[in-house]
């Protein structure tokens, strides 16, 4: 039977005693939510603070050209053709580099969650190896490869096949057992069990590990290119920078930024249409 | 098609898990596996259904399986084991993309599948989208749409409420009724093992030895009778009264560990 006695009252009102007060609320914080314009209105904020700046003198322009000055730059190499030709090399550089590591990554990943043999090798030569900074190799690469677009971009394929394999077979590894002895009870094949259960399982730790290789690649790209190349985004920089010529350095900076920023925008459009189940 | 374990032992390194278990499940039979937590029941699963090699002894088939079985021992996982990446159509369709189906027979068996689960209209769902009982659902689709002659149950109801836990009992009850298809159900439930077995193997604490087998001397047909419910209960007042004493006891194990 349910009590329906009356809650005794209060006799005075603020009597701790039996007076009812509500329970405080100590569920709130640990769940940080992004707003959905905070990110471009701090940016904005941000530049017009950087500009307002340099319009009023307070920034020396050769130090810290303004934001006007810098879209000025971008427009006239734009005009002049000469951004595409450092852009068309780089992004020759990084794309032949990163699919070279990736697809090298991948395959040893796979061999490497997949067979004893491998796991024993490749983890030691892989821990070995994947603290080198890659950039550091460049001389040796150019020894043995010879001044061209070879050592620039096996480079960048080298870093980007270390983090591939790390995360390709952390993703293997992460793959929840259980489906694979729910396949093996069913009697699937070991090739069908990679294609249909390993391979979308690790999938989740691939794309991530492309969203690190995809900046590796790019910071690659501007350190080779800083060493020894003609072309390319990161030699335009090093010019600039030589030149005094910061409003150009700053174009430079801003056009890698904006790519960083759209590959990753690839690789997240990737993740929304492979990883819609999750 | 008769399943038999044969004298299995099994140890994990220093640990010995299951000491000389035999006993026979035959063609449409239910055999039910219960003993204290630990005493490897999940283990004695997995080898009789060819996941885990056994330290010693064999897992033996006997007799022919049905002529359209497209895997005589299928699984129910107590976790499901549901690919996330599919949807529930996909999941049961699974087993069947490596068989030697025609495609308009792959699609009339999960067709089937799905009806018998009532599942159908859910075919494009994903599971994170089901409640547990539902994927609960998609496993057991899974598993007929490979027409198994026996099912190998590792404590399927276990995840689930006790409401999902009912009303899944009563299509375990009807999908074996028929005695098409036999069970090896493993579970610490023993309410269950008295509502679903035939016989109820009880396993003592590790190493598990078969220490009695417990034959249920009423059709499950009958075991809805609420004369047969007050025998039930006294049956698995007797079976608790078995395993008591060492469920107790591994209790304490594991509380120790």
């Amino acid at each position: 039977m349910l009590d329906r006695a009356q809650t005794p009252k209060a006799s005075k009102p603020g009597d701790l005693e039996t007076a009812p007060r509500p329970v405080t609320f100590r569920g709130a914080g640990f769940a940080p939510k992004a707003g959905r314009y905070s990110g471009w209105i701090a940016l904005v904020l941000a530049i017009g603070l950087w500009q307002l700046a340099g319009s009023a003198g307070l920034v020396n322009p050769l130090f810290l050209p303004t934001p006007i000055s810098i879209a000025r730059a971008i427009w006239q190499l734009a005009i002049s053709g000469a951004l595409w030709h450092h852009l068309s090399y780089s992004i020759m550089r990084i794309g032949t580099g990163w699919i070279l590591g990736t697809i090298a990554g991948v395959i040893v990943g796979f061999a490497i969650g997949l067979s004893s043999l491998a796991r024993g090798v490749g983890i030691t030569f892989i821990s070995a190896l994947f603290p080198i900074p890659k950039i550091a190799l460049l001389p040796l690469l150019i020894l043995w490869l010879g001044i061209g677009e070879q050592p620039k971009i096996a480079t960048i394929a080298l870093g980007v096949f270390f983090s591939t394999a790390i995360s390709v077979y952390g993703g293997v590894d992460n793959v929840p057992r259980n489906l694979i002895r729910m396949a093996q009870s069913f009697n699937v094949p070991f090739h069908a069990i990679v294609r249909r259960v390993i391979w979308p399982g690790a999938l989740p730790s691939i794309l991530s590990g492309f969203r690190i290789t995809a900046s590796v690649a790019l910071l690659l790209v501007v350190s080779a290119e800083m060493i020894g190349a003609e072309y390319g985004i990161g030699a335009f920089v090093l010019q600039a920078g030589n030149l005094m010529q910061t409003d150009q350095l700053l174009a430079g900076v801003v056009i890698l930024s904006l790519f960083g920023l759209a590959v990753g925008k690839l690789i997240s459009l990737l993740e929304a249409r492979l990883l819609h189940w999750r | 098609m008769d399943l038999i374990a044969d004298h299995i032992s099994h140890r994990f390194g220093a640990l010995e898990v299951l000491d000389g278990v035999s006993f026979t499940v035959g063609a449409g039979e239910v055999v039910a596996i219960v003993g204290p937590s630990g005493c490897g029941k999940s283990t004695l699963l997995s080898i009789l259904g060819g996941l885990l090699r056994p330290s010693a002894g064999s897992a033996e088939l006997r007799g022919a399986p049905p002529p359209d079985s497209l895997n005589p021992l299928t699984f129910v996982f107590q976790d499901f084991a549901l690919l996330p990446w599919c949807t529930v159509e996909e999941n049961v369709e699974f087993p069947l993309l490596h068989a030697a189906l025609a495609v308009s027979e792959c699609r009339a068996v999960v067709e089937d599948a799905l009806r018998r689960t009532s599942l159908s209209d859910f075919r494009t769902t994903y599971p994170k989208q089901l409640s547990g009982g539902m994927r609960q659902r998609v496993g057991i689709a899974r598993a007929l749409a490979v027409r198994p002659a026996i099912l190998l149950m590792d404590e399927p109801l276990s995840a689930l409420d006790s409401q999902t836990r009912e009303l899944l009992m009563e299509d375990f009850v009807g999908l074996l009724a028929d005695g098409a298809m036999g069970a090896v159900y493993v579970t610490h439930n023993l309410e269950e093992a008295v509502r679903l077995a035939d016989r109820i193997v009880v396993l003592s604490r590790r190493p598990g030895r078969v220490r009695e087998v417990v034959a249920i001397p009423m059709t499950r047909g009958e075991r809805g009778d609420i004369r047969a419910r007050e025998k039930l209960v006294s049956l698995q007042s007797e079976l608790w009264s078995l395993i008591r004493e060492e469920a107790i006891d591994a209790e304490r194990e594991v509380q120790h560990a």
